[in-house]
C-alpha cells in the first residue's frame, strides 16, 4: 500500500449552512488513491438515550488556546455546546481613564499596549484621529512612512494569528514559519523606531523618527523574499485536508448577521461584505493605491483564514507600492502649535520661544469639539473617538475595539457545535485581549 | 459545495466612496450636514433637538425618549439604512453642570454614510435610555461597557451587567469625573476586597443554575468545593 501521497486535493469551498441555518459539518474520509472525499453530513442533533443533564465547564482565564485572559463557561450537552457565557476584563487598566488625565502626545504610549500586536497601527490611528481633531496636516513624506507602518503591522498581526491558529488546530510548522517573518519584521522596526513592540513611533503632527539610511533597501529585501513565506503556508494548509476539516462549517455568520452583530475586519469580509475603512472611509491616501479587498463567501472558520491569507499579500502589495512613491522631505508637520521649532530658533526667535513654552508647560490644546476617526486595523474597524474642550487634556477618549464587538458575537458562532471546535472558532476572531480590556 | 471562494474584489476603490477626509477639505465648524439629518427633522420634529456639523461630521441632538423609535427608523427606512452600529459610548464633561452624553456612532454600509447621534441625559436624575439591542445585537456588548462605566441603565437589554469590572464591584462607576483615578477606596481596602472575593461569585446566577450537576458529585469533591477550600495554590 503506497503512503507517499499524502497531500490530499479537495474541492474548494465550503459547505455552509443546510435549510434550517444550522452549520452542516463535513465529515471527510481518504480514498484509496489519497484523495478527500466528503461523506454524507450526519443528522444534527443529540440522541435521545444519549441526552443526559448538562454540564459546566470552564475553560479558562490561563488557557492557551483562549489567546489570553478570556474565560468562556460553557453548558455542555454531551460534547455539543448549548450555551456560551463569555467572561472579559482580566486585563482591564483603564486606558481610556489615564488618557483623560494626559496630554495627547502622553496617550501614544498607552496606544501600543492596548492592541499589542498592532501596536505600530494603533500609534498611527491615534495620531490621525488627534491631528484631525487638532486641524493640522503632515507631510507627503510622514502619510507615506505611515502607511508602510500601518501594513507592516497588519502583517505581524495577521502572522501571530495564522501561527497561534495553526498551533491551536494541531499543525506546528507554519508557526514557525510565521514567526520567522514576524521576526524579520519587528527588526525592520526595531532599526526605525528602536523599540519592537512597544514602538511609540508616531506623533501628534509627525513621526518620532525617519526611517534610516538604507531602511527601504531592507523593506524591499523583505517584500521580495515574504510572499514565499506565504504561498508555503497557503500551500501547506489551504487545500489540506485535515485542515478543511477542522474549519469548514465552523461558527458561520450570514452577511445580515455579521452586519447586525458589528463584526469588522477580517470576520466581516469572510462572511461576504466588502467593506474596508480603507476602501470606504479613506485615510492616509489609501484610495491612491491599488490593492483589492477579499471577500469570502460562507463566513466560516475556513473563511476567515482565506481572506487573512490574501490580505497578507494585498498588504505586500501595497507596501511595495508605498515603498516606491516615498518621497524625499520632512516627516514632521511645520506647525508648531503641536511640534517644537528647531532648538537653535526657540534661542533666537521669539514667536518661536512662544510655541516652545506653550508646548513645554501646557502641551498643545486642540480647538473644542470631536471627531471618531475609523482606521483599517488588522482585526476589524478600530475607530478612535475624541472629545476636546479645548483643553491640553482629552475629556474622552474613547476606543472603539473591534475584536470586543467582534468577540461579543462568539456566543452565537459557538452554540450547536463540538467543545474542540470551540478553539477553532475561539482562534478564528484573532482576538487580543489588551484591546478587549483595555 | 456551494459557491467557490472568491479571493479579490477588481478594482481600486469602491466607487460609493467619499471623498477622504482630511483637514485640507474640512473646516471646524459647518460644513456639509450629513442629509439625514434633515430627514430626521422632518419626520420626527418634536423628538429632534438640533444638529451640527464638527470636521465634517454630523451630530444629531435627539430626545432621549425617542432613541429607539428614532434609531429604529434610521436602520430600517430604505432611504437611510443604517445597518451597522460602530460605537455605544458616552461622555462626561469636566464642568459638572453640563450634562452627560449618550453617543451612537451609526453607519450606513449600503450609502457609505456616518452620523452621531446624541442624548443628554440630566446627571441630577436616574441616567437611563432606551436599549438599541433589538435593533443591532452589536450593542449587547458597547451598552454592557457603558453601564459599567458610567452607571446608565439600558432600558431593555436583556443582560445588563458589569463586563469589565468584576460583579461585586462596590467604588462606582470609573469613567464618571467624580470617580478618581486612583480607585475611591484606599488601597488597603481595595486589597482587602481583592482577597476576600469568592471565585465562585464570577458566576452569575444565571450561570449557576445550571450547576445543577453539584449534588451528584462524589462527597469529598462536594466537600472540597463547599468548604472553599482552595486548590492548585
Amino acid at each position: 500500500m503506497a503512503t507517499t501521497t499524502r497531500t490530499v486535493e479537495v474541492a474548494l469551498g465550503t459547505a455552509g449552512v443546510d435549510s434550517d441555518g444550522r452549520a452542516v459539518r463535513t465529515p471527510m474520509t481518504v480514498t484509496e488513491n489519497g484523495s478527500v472525499t466528503t461523506l454524507e453530513p450526519p443528522a444534527m442533533g443529540v440522541a435521545p438515550e444519549l441526552a443526559g443533564e448538562h454540564m459546566l465547564i470552564n475553560i479558562g482565564p490561563q488557557h492557551p488556546a483562549t489567546h489570553g485572559v478570556l474565560r468562556l463557561v460553557l453548558e455542555l450537552d454531551g460534547e455539543t455546546v448549548v450555551r456560551c457565557v463569555p467572561h472579559i476584563g482580566y486585563l482591564h487598566c483603564g486606558f481610556e481613564k489615564i488618557g483623560e488625565y494626559r496630554q495627547y502626545n502622553q496617550v501614544i504610549p498607552w496606544t501600543d499596549r492596548e492592541d499589542y500586536l498592532n501596536s505600530i497601527g494603533n500609534n498611527v490611528a491615534f495620531s490621525i484621529g488627534a491631528e484631525r481633531l487638532f486641524g493640522v496636516e503632515v507631510p507627503p513624506r510622514c502619510t507615506v512612512l505611515r502607511v508602510i507602518a500601518m501594513e507592516l503591522s497588519r502583517i505581524i498581526s495577521h502572522l501571530v494569528w495564522l501561527g497561534t491558529t495553526c498551533i491551536d488546530l494541531g499543525a506546528f510548522t507554519p508557526f514557525l514559519w510565521s514567526f520567522q517573518e514576524r521576526e524579520n519584521v519587528y527588526n525592520l522596526l526595531e532599526s526605525w523606531v528602536g523599540a519592537r513592540l512597544t514602538t511609540s513611533a508616531t506623533r501628534v503632527g509627525g513621526m518620532a523618527a525617519d526611517i534610516p539610511e538604507g531602511w527601504t533597501d531592507q523593506l524591499r529585501h523583505f517584500i521580495r523574499t515574504f510572499p514565499k513565506t506565504v504561498d508555503e503556508c497557503d500551500r501547506m494548509l489551504t487545500k489540506n485536508g485535515i485542515w478543511i476539516g477542522r474549519t469548514t462549517a465552523l461558527g458561520v455568520m450570514s452577511a445580515d448577521e455579521a452586519i447586525n452583530y458589528g463584526l469588522s475586519g477580517p470576520m466581516l469580509r469572510a462572511s461576504g461584505v466588502a467593506y474596508d475603512v480603507r476602501k470606504d472611509f479613506p485615510y492616509l491616501d489609501y484610495e491612491t493605491y491599488d490593492f483589492d479587498v477579499p471577500v469570502g463567501s460562507n463566513g466560516d472558520v475556513y473563511d476567515r483564514f482565506l481572506v487573512r491569507v490574501e490580505e497578507l499579500r494585498q498588504s505586500t502589495r501595497i507596501l511595495a507600492q508605498a515603498v516606491d512613491r516615498l518621497p524625499d522631505g520632512p516627516v514632521n508637520s511645520s506647525d508648531h502649535r503641536v511640534i517644537l521649532p528647531p532648538k537653535s530658533r526657540a534661542m533666537s526667535d521669539m514667536e518661536s520661544m512662544i510655541h516652545h513654552f506653550k508646548q513645554v508647560m501646557e502641551g498643545p490644546r486642540p480647538p473644542i469639539g470631536e471627531v471618531y476617526v475609523p482606521v483599517e486595523s488588522p482585526k476589524g474597524e478600530k475607530g478612535y473617538y475624541f472629545v476636546s474642550d479645548g483643553t491640553a487634556k482629552p475629556v474622552r477618549w474613547r476606543i472603539r475595539p473591534p475584536s470586543y464587538v467582534n468577540l461579543s458575537a462568539i456566543a452565537k458562532m459557538v452554540e450547536g457545535h463540538l467543545l474542540s471546535d470551540v478553539i477553532a472558532i475561539n482562534a478564528s476572531i484573532d482576538i487580543v485581549m489588551g484591546e478587549i480590556d483595555r | 459545495m456551494n459557491v467557490p471562494f472568491s479571493p479579490v474584489l477588481p478594482g481600486s476603490a469602491n466607487p460609493g466612496a467619499p471623498a477622504p477626509a482630511t483637514p485640507r477639505n474640512l473646516p471646524q465648524r459647518g460644513g456639509e450636514p450629513n442629509p439625514s439629518a434633515a430627514a430626521i427633522a422632518a419626520k420626527f420634529g418634536k423628538s429632534f433637538l438640533r444638529t451640527e456639523v464638527v470636521w465634517g461630521e454630523t451630530n444629531v441632538y435627539i430626545q432621549a425618549s425617542a432613541v429607539s423609535e428614532i434609531i429604529r427608523w434610521l436602520h430600517d427606512d430604505a432611504s437611510q439604512q443604517y445597518d451597522y452600529l460602530s460605537d455605544v459610548t458616552a461622555v462626561e464633561f469636566r464642568d459638572p453642570e453640563q450634562p452627560l452624553e449618550v453617543v451612537w456612532h451609526l453607519r450606513s454600509l449600503p450609502y457609505r454614510r456616518f452620523l452621531r447621534v446624541k442624548v443628554s441625559l440630566d446627571k441630577r436624575v436616574k441616567l437611563e435610555v432606551d436599549s438599541v439591542w433589538p435593533i443591532y445585537k452589536a450593542a449587547n456588548w458597547l451598552e454592557r461597557e457603558c453601564f459599567d462605566m458610567f452607571g446608565i441603565t439600558f432600558n431593555g437589554h436583556p443582560d445588563l451587567r458589569r463586563i469589565l469590572m468584576w460583579e461585586s464591584y462596590r467604588e462606582g462607576f470609573p469613567l464618571r469625573k467624580d470617580f478618581p483615578l486612583r480607585g475611591r477606596f484606599s488601597r488597603a481596602e481595595q486589597l482587602r476586597q481583592a482577597l476576600s472575593i469568592t471565585t465562585e461569585g464570577r458566576y452569575s446566577m444565571e450561570e449557576l443554575s445550571v450547576a445543577q450537576a453539584f449534588e451528584d458529585l462524589p462527597d469529598d469533591m462536594r466537600r472540597r468545593l463547599a468548604g472553599g477550600e482552595r486548590t492548585g495554590e
